[in-house]
């Protein structure tokens, strides 16, 4: 029989107590970026306008717009998609579908750990001494994009790999079943199955993309570009750094630019973001299994 | 019916297909062993004529003086950014190793349904800011604010460095954290229950005890991304070769170092191959925190399958 004696009173005052103290520490992680992200909205916001968003920087930056930034994130963002993507993909398909649990697939998912936390200025020196050097690209967007599709491909990777597993092994087995190699199942069952999570792997990408700086600094992105990118082998201005440029190398920037530059990166970023997670909820709603 | 099995045994188009398919998907998960080999090698090749020619191990790792540019007697010592960095990675990690692990509790063990999954998405979305806005906001939001609060002359410094990068790690410290807590078979917890524990005994007694090595994998994960973070400490540490004393004082960070100076280098120089020396440093020792959370994750999930349970989440990205 339950009894509420002075311990199990005590108990609850103490479990109450402890609750509080976590929902506070969970509070204090998100309340100042709340803040934050409020100031960026606050003093950046009068910045936006469709001529910010779409014309030159003028007088050495201090003026005028962000369109070659903004088109040249575009250009960066999309090439290292191209060349990340489909490499990612066969890697999950390999971790998910093929590998057995032996020293070589260890060893793959170790490399896979390592690529996401080796630092990002790391990245830079490789993108630099292989695309740049080795490869003989020069500073171009197809360098600064290889660099970023290989410091991202883990994202794509893992995002590609859950979604994969969570296709049901029944799936997979019934179709084996009716004689099909392992390659017609994916084809038909595993990846209809699973391709829009590996889409939510791809926003995911694009949204971890266009907001790296590291990578690009030395490999293709430059301070002030004046013309638009013409190709893959152009030089190019990119959000990023121009957020970082503005904000610290160039003199006499009025104040609203860099809040604005800012704002729009962060509100890049996020939207990405947003849109993959309401996605995988949408997608978790209307699962048939 | 000895034709249908003759049948399934021709290697037909569909049997060759399959087995390029094999080969190229291994290619890819190849790629990723060949892609970390590479960063080493690709590094390494350019760090390798100063290694040979100039490179003085007491001098690297004993001297606070770092003068790559000295026309006259150019010294590379990189204790001062070594010390740079750890002062800032430790402060980040006192801030936000236990609001993490708070955070984390919170989510896994005490909320439930809707307030549960909202505090995840906030988690997720902390997690994607870029590196850059944070070290803008620590240039001009901490910065002013730290100057007018504790009333010294800059507010670029360790202080400012160490709570910005705290906010950055502390997601993904959460989500690695809240992972290994859900990993705990929840027969442990309904066996303390069972016994009359309350919500915060089992978390305390039962839980935490049996994710221990999840959540040191956590930490070190933490540990890792703020030893390696860049652009958020160029901006916000204040960039000045210094052995700290106070948290007011500015710092240097290893990757700030490389980020502000190998523009101006020539490659092939002295200070281009210093640069990439340093560039080894940081991934050899990222490479061991990642490797050794990956040792604790799976000194975890081998524990627990041994007792004949669910393995654990992995410390996967």
């Amino acid at each position: 029989m339950f009894e509420a004696t002075a311990q199990n009173r005590n108990n609850r005052k103490v479990e109450g107590l402890f609750r509080l103290l976590f929902l506070w520490m969970t509070c204090m992680l998100i309340l100042p970026v709340a803040l934050i992200l409020g100031v960026l909205v606050y003093r950046g916001g009068p910045a936006i306008s469709w001529e910010f968003l779409f014309t030159q920087p003028l007088n050495n930056m201090t003026a005028g717009g962000i369109l070659p930034a903004l088109v040249g994130t575009v250009w960066l963002v999309v090439v290292a998609l191209i060349a990340s993507v489909p490499v990612g993909v066969a890697a999950a398909l390999y971790l998910s579908e093929y590998a057995p649990d032996n020293r070589l697939t260890r060893a793959i998912n170790l490399a896979i750990i390592n690529l996401a936390g080796v630092p990002s200025i790391v990245h830079a020196l490789f993108g630099l001494g292989a695309f740049v050097i080795f490869f003989r690209f020069g500073t171009s967007i197809l360098a600064a994009s290889l660099t970023l599709a290989v410091m991202t491909l883990p994202v794509v990777i893992v995002a590609t790999r859950e979604s994969l597993q969570t296709v049901p092994l029944a799936f997979r087995e019934a179709c084996w079943n009716m004689g099909a190699t392992r390659w017609q199942t994916i084809r038909k069952i595993v990846l209809p199955n699973a391709i829009s999570g590996i889409l939510t792997g791809v926003i995911l990408e694009v949204s971890r993309t266009s907001g790296e700086t590291a990578p690009i600094m030395f490999t293709g992105a430059a301070a002030f570009i004046p013309f638009l990118p013409q190709g893959v082998l152009d030089q190019t201005m990119a959000m990023s750094l121009h957020l970082f440029v503005i904000s610290t190398q160039v003199p006499d920037v009025p104040e609203h630019m860099p809040f604005g530059v800012a704002l729009v990166l962060i509100s890049m970023v996020l939207a990405m973001n947003g849109i993959s997670i309401a996605f995988r909820v949408y997608l978790r709603g209307r699962k048939k299994w | 019916m000895p034709e249908l099995a003759h049948a399934a045994d021709r290697r037909d188009a569909a049997w060759w297909v399959d087995r390029a398919v094999q080969i190229l998907v291994l290619a890819g998960g190849l790629s990723a062993i060949v892609f970390i080999a590479g960063i080493f090698v690709f590094i390494t090749r350019e760090g390798a004529g100063f290694v040979f020619d100039r490179f003085d191990f007491r001098e690297f790792f004993g001297s606070p003086r770092w003068t790559p540019t000295s026309s006259h007697n150019p010294t590379y010592g990189a204790l001062a950014l070594i010390a740079g960095t750890a002062s800032v990675t430790g402060l980040a990690m006192v801030v936000s190793v236990p609001f993490s692990l708070g955070a984390a509790i919170y989510i896994g063990e005490f909320a439930t349904g809707r307030v549960r999954e909202t505090l995840k998405v906030l988690v997720e979305l902390l997690a994607a800011i870029p590196s850059v806005v944070w070290g803008f906001i620590g240039l001009s939001i901490m910065n002013p604010l730290i100057i007018q609060v504790f009333d010294v002359p800059v507010g670029l410094n360790v202080l400012n460095s160490g709570v910005i990068l705290g906010l950055m790690a502390a997601p993904i410290m959460t989500t690695i954290a809240e992972d290994a807590l859900k990993a705990v078979p929840d027969t442990y917890r309904e066996a303390a229950e069972a016994m009359g524990a309350t919500r915060w005994q089992v978390t305390f007694k039962v839980v935490l005890p049996a994710a221990r090595n999840g959540l040191v994998a956590a930490t070190l994960l933490g540990v890792g991304r703020g030893f390696g973070e860049t652009m958020a400490v160029l901006m916000a540490s204040g960039h000045s070769i210094n052995l700290p004393t106070s948290p007011f004082d500015s710092v240097r960070a290893l990757t700030a170092t490389i980020a502000a100076e190998l523009g101006e280098t020539a490659a092939g120089s002295d200070h281009y191959g210093a640069l990439f020396v340093l560039g080894i440093f940081l991934f050899l020792v990222t490479f061991a925190i990642n490797f050794a959370a990956d040792v604790f994750v799976r000194g975890g999930q081998r524990k627990r399958r041994r007792r004949g349970r669910r393995p654990a989440a992995s410390a996967n990205p």
